[in-house]
């Protein structure tokens, strides 16, 4: 049941992360909202890859070697999420030195003062 | 108003997608043919107790050859933009409770990260979780020295030899065993010793490395030198 609990807080934290993204003026808030969407993608993935009753992937004194099959949960969705964690990271580290540049030329960080794009 | 109504019916929208993978949610028992081929290859051929980290490293390796280069691009993005960003801030230099602490903690957690990066096949950890905790530990000191000096240049040189390495590696595995990345190039040893599973460590601790320096650079530029 855990796993399902915890795919409800990822789609809550995604759809948190989306609306903050779509109703926030500040740059620097926009970002934040990714950041939280990001975060709700990790813990859907993770949930998905839940197994009942069985432990982390990692062969060791708690999961026997010999049926480790049996025993542990699927270790491709972690290994996403790590990939996944890293990249967010990378787009994350740009975004934020994106608006750094763009505060300098134009001393605002309201979206409603970045036009140029707009149609 | 429109665009409020816009946002509504995006975010019902987003809802609409992820309600039937709620209520169709059931809690699988077993590991389905891939994962247990996964389980059983990366304790059988591979000798890695954290099958994570063989997932990593070894099946989808070429993956993370590919995350490693999204967060070099990231690296170089940052310092394309942020270049000769040289303002004069107000450097407030910081508590002594701060700079003794630090003193102590760094070096302590430098060891620490290098730990769980050599250690990312027998534990929970890896190259990346052991490069990020090395960066948290730059900036410990960044924060605690206000005029600490970080070499780029070291830096520099830190990030290309992994990354080289790291390449280089994966081509050894195509030329002496069956394809790219391939850890058989090393012995695989006694399962569960440090010095085991083939080219893994290895790998994993350039992986470290790398993602250690790109980070650093990333806090170096952003502090704006």
């Amino acid at each position: 049941m855990i796993s399902l609990y915890t795919l409800i807080l990822g789609v809550a934290l995604l759809i948190i992360g989306f609306y903050a993204m779509l109703t926030r003026k500040n740059l620097i808030k926009i970002v934040i909202g990714f950041s939280i969407a990001d975060t709700g993608t990790h813990i859907i993935i993770v949930s998905l890859g839940y197994l009942r009753g069985k432990t982390a992937p990692i062969i060791d004194g708690a999961v026997n070697a010999v049926n480790a099959v049996q025993e542990v949960v699927d270790p491709i969705p972690s290994a996403l999420v790590l990939t996944a964690i890293v990249i967010g990271l990378a787009v994350t580290a740009v975004m934020l030195s994106f608006i750094v540049e763009m505060y300098k030329k134009n001393k605002s960080l309201s979206i409603d003062d970045y036009q140029e794009l707009k149609w | 108003m429109i665009k409020n109504i816009a946002v509504l019916l995006a975010v019902a929208g987003l809802l609409m997608i992820f309600l039937p993978v709620i209520s169709g949610f059931q809690e699988r028992e077993n590991l389905n043919e891939l994962a247990a081929d996964y389980v059983d290859g990366s304790i059988h051929d591979l000798g890695t107790p954290n099958v994570v980290t063989s997932v990593i490293v070894t099946y989808r390796g070429l993956d993370t050859l590919g995350e490693v280069t999204v967060l070099f691009l990231a690296t170089v993005g940052v310092g394309l933009l942020l270049k000769g960003r040289k303002e004069d801030m107000l450097r407030i230099s910081s508590s002594e409770l701060l700079e003794t602490t630090s003193s102590v903690l760094v070096a302590m957690i430098m060891i620490l990260g290098v730990y769980i990066f050599t250690h990312g096949h027998l534990t929970p950890g890896g190259g990346f979780q052991g490069g990020v905790v090395i960066a948290s530990g730059f900036l410990l000191l960044m924060l605690s020295n206000v005029n600490a000096k970080i070499s780029h240049s070291i830096m520099n040189f830190v990030e290309s030899f992994s990354g080289v390495a790291y390449v280089g590696i994966g081509v050894a595995g195509m030329v002496l065993t069956i394809g790219f990345l391939n850890p058989g190039i090393l012995p695989l040893g006694q399962f569960g010793d440090l010095f085991s599973a083939g080219a893994i460590p290895v790998i994993y601790s350039l992986i470290g490395l790398k993602v250690g320096s790109e980070l650093t650079s990333i806090l170096v530029t952003m502090r704006g030198e």
